[in-house]
């Protein structure tokens, strides 16, 4: 067998390598580079302008992760937005929720969902869902145009230097805080704590959301194939505790089946080290 | 037809590179090697360009090899009798316009809002202004261009003029009827010269207002650095065949160094080229930009970014689409209090904000991505800093009382005078509201209440105020009692 490696630079000084059978699909986007690889540990995995997007084997703990968290903080949400998520990995699990009505997913690249439709049906699956309506435009144009429309935001997006760039600005999570209801949340992507450059994407998406959102927290996962391991989401919101206003036994009632997450992790989650604790009050 | 593929400035550098020619001639890093932090920070390409001149790479001061025709392509592609590779920004080829052109104690006729550069170029050679009183829309609080009926009547005024001077356009991208002027002043026998610091597309796009040469004007000042795409301080002036370039090429030499450079020069060449054969759908590209941005900027509400619907056939003959210029007092904020929130709370630099208005320069480098945060930071601002807009202030257009040429102020003997009992008295300095560093006091010219009354508020909203010896503008040096004839 041929001595084949996918590797991605964590940092210059770091890399991370997966053993891959063979690339199933690469093409350049208007937007960015899409590959499809296949691997004996992680199987099916999707890279962007080479990172690693998700993996067949990890991706449950970021999708459950994103989704359940404010899920189980405020069971009846109705109408959901997500930007980006073009592998429907998002959309999948919360079609778990027969409570939502409606979830508008606002993927800037169209190549990304037929490349997941097509090699990763696993999570694009997801989007078989009657409630799911997908959107091929720029998130923050979308958002622009809304207005007290959502319970729920989901900001599932690639790094800030790709064109997840804008979805990292205060004008996007000032959009975000005009387009929520008044007990609306919104969930994001939040980069890692340890590696400098990612470290400095986190306080910054910190320091923006915390100016624009009363109730601005992060929480933690443990993803393998994402740099160092250690992967953080933000939680905002406009009241809306993520740990005093859990409701577990309500989350518990609807009885879904899941992986990673569970109501105690839920509040272990907002338990994050001192250098990140650290980190992010620097930010603030 | 000349091939405009070429560009011979830069094939000559990339000649001098591949042949390694040993340097015993200035700059002394010779090449970089010695001076590794700065070609750390800039690149050793650029460093390995940065040279003197020589016969190969021809002399500036006196072009006769690869600067000459680089400077024919650039003519050609400009539709010009003659173009000169300016180093000292555009406000080299400004003064070069008008020193070129006039002599002390002659007449030129200008609206107000000129550039700071022309009227510095008055200090040097001793004209005397005079000013045609340019409309203002009152809504937005800009200066218009020049109505025809005022050109006329201040022609009639003035037979003894010896030039008009018009900007093609302003920096809001306001035209005049060039083509009408330059028949009137021609038919006066008076020159016409452009200031197009905004205009270098003027010459390459479709659908976009008249160039100064193809008007027939007699020379222009054209800013490549600006919608051209070349490097910062690097400028085009232009000749029509009525002007004698040498005669020019000597009053530039006047005031221009002699170690041109060609990292400047080469860029020009590098992009005349790259405007004469991409410009058309260049600037398409950036109309459609501006267009667009236009159109979801009034979609937010309050907001008015004003396009060809301006347009009156006279005072605002022609308006130039790709300008994204924004009036900002539906949301009770000065346009310089909409730049500072875009800088300080969503990173982003605009062009600038004057009083009522707000510039974002769009152009070819822009992404659609940036555009859409730009136009929802300007949302944000509105949703969370607009406040009544009463007491913004009514920009009106202050007619100035010229009372002594601008050099013969400038030399005066003079003394310093707090702002507020500086009313009444002849100014002998500048004063500029900057950006966009158009005079609100020019030497020679008396200090009114209107005026002190503008400059505080201007100050109030965060305009930086520039041109006096006092650098905040709190005090202003005036003409000595009795010393009017310095």
């Amino acid at each position: 067998m041929d001595d084949l490696w996918y590797s991605e630079y964590h940092t210059k000084d770091v890399r991370f390598s997966i053993r891959v059978t063979q690339q199933l699909y690469a093409a350049q986007s208007e937007y960015q580079h899409i590959a499809v690889y296949d691997s004996p540990e992680f199987g099916r995995f999707l890279t962007l302008d080479g990172v690693m997007m998700l993996t067949e084997r990890d991706e449950f703990i970021y999708h459950e992760m994103m989704v359940h968290v404010p899920m189980a903080v405020n069971p009846g949400i109705r109408r959901v937005l997500v930007i980006g998520a073009g592998d429907g990995g998002v959309a999948r699990e919360l079609g778990k929720y027969p409570g939502i009505e409606r979830v508008d997913i606002v993927e800037i690249d169209e190549e990304v969902v037929k490349t997941c439709r097509r090699f990763l049906p696993g999570t694009a699956c997801g989007f078989d869902d009657a409630r799911m309506h997908l959107h091929f435009e720029d998130g923050l144009k979308f958002i622009r145009h809304t207005d007290s429309a959502y319970d729920l935001i989901l900001v599932d997006s690639t790094d800030p230097s790709g064109p997840g760039e804008v979805l990292f600005t205060k004008e996007f999570y000032g959009n975000c805080h005009k387009a929520l209801t008044a007990q609306g949340m919104m969930v994001n992507q939040h980069e890692s704590p340890f590696y400098k450059e990612d470290a400095k994407a986190m306080q910054d998406a910190h320091r923006r959301i915390a100016g624009v959102f009363p109730v601005s927290e992060v929480y933690q996962a443990h993803i393998p194939t994402y740099p160092s391991g250690h992967w953080l989401f933000g939680f905002a919101s406009k009241g809306l505790h993520p740990v005093s206003d859990q409701q577990p036994a309500q989350w518990a009632r609807l009885g879904l089946a899941t992986r990673y997450y569970n109501t105690a992790l839920h509040r272990g989650a907002f338990c994050l080290p001192t250098y990140v604790k650290e980190a992010l009050e620097q930010s603030e | 037809m000349m091939d405009q593929t070429r560009a011979p400035l830069y094939e000559a550098l990339e000649r001098m590179k591949s042949d390694r020619l040993v340097p015993f001639d200035v700059p002394g890093h010779k090449r970089g090697r010695g001076n590794p932090a700065l070609t750390a920070f800039l690149g050793e390409q650029c460093l390995a360009v940065d040279v003197n001149s020589m016969k190969p790479l021809d002399n500036l001061c006196h072009p006769s090899g690869v600067i000459r025709e680089a400077e024919q392509l650039a003519a050609e592609a400009f539709g010009a009798a003659h173009a000169f590779f300016m180093v000292g920004g555009t406000t080299s080829a400004v003064q070069a316009m008008l020193l070129s052109t006039l002599k002390s104690g002659d007449e030129i006729i200008l609206p107000r809002n000129v550039h700071q550069s022309v009227i510095n170029a008055l200090v040097l050679c001793g004209a005397v202004p005079v000013y045609v009183n340019p409309e203002t829309d009152r809504r937005l609080g800009i200066a218009l261009g020049m109505a025809m009926p005022e050109v006329r009547r201040t022609l009639a005024a003035h037979p003894a003029a010896k030039a008009i001077l018009v900007n093609n356009p302003t920096y809001y991208g306001i035209c005049s009827n060039l083509t009408e002027i330059v028949q009137l002043a021609h038919a006066h026998g008076l020159r016409v010269l452009a200031d197009e610091a905004h205009g270098t597309h003027f010459y390459f796009g479709a659908g976009l207002p008249v160039s100064a040469m193809a008007a027939g004007a007699d020379m222009a000042a054209v800013s490549m650095h600006k919608s051209g795409g070349s490097l910062t301080q690097s400028s085009l002036l232009l000749c029509g065949p009525a002007v004698n370039e040498h005669y020019v090429r000597q009053v530039i030499n006047l005031t221009q160094t002699t170690s041109g450079s060609y990292l400047l020069m080469s860029s020009l060449d590098i992009s005349r080229r790259n405007l004469a054969l991409q410009g058309v759908q260049i600037f398409e590209k950036v109309k459609n930009f501006a267009a667009y941005a236009r159109s979801e900027i009034n979609a937010i509400g309050d907001y008015y970014a004003y396009g060809s619907e301006l347009v009156n056939g006279d005072s605002i003959y022609d308006f130039d689409m790709t300008k994204l210029s924004v009036n900002t007092l539906g949301i009770g904020l000065a346009g310089i209090e909409v730049y500072d929130l875009l800088r300080d709370e969503y990173n982003i630099q605009i062009e600038f904000g004057d009083l009522g208005n707000i510039l974002a320069y769009i152009s070819v480098g822009d992404k659609t991505k940036n555009v859409e945060r730009l136009i929802s930071a300007l949302g944000e601002v509105r949703r969370l800093y607009k406040k009544d807009n009463a007491g913004m202030f009514e920009s009106e257009y202050l007619s100035p009382e010229v009372v002594l040429s601008p050099q013969t102020a400038f030399y005066a003997s003079k003394r310093s005078l707090p702002l507020e009992e500086s009313i009444g008295e002849v100014c002998t300095e500048f004063v500029m509201c900057y950006p966009p560093g158009i005079p609100v006091l020019a030497p020679g010219e008396r200090i009114t209440r209107d005026i002190v009354d503008y400059i505080n508020y201007a100050r109030e909203k965060g305009c930086l105020l520039t041109g006096p010896e006092c650098m905040d503008a709190s005090r202003l040096n005036v003409l000595e009692k009795g010393k009017a004839n310095g």
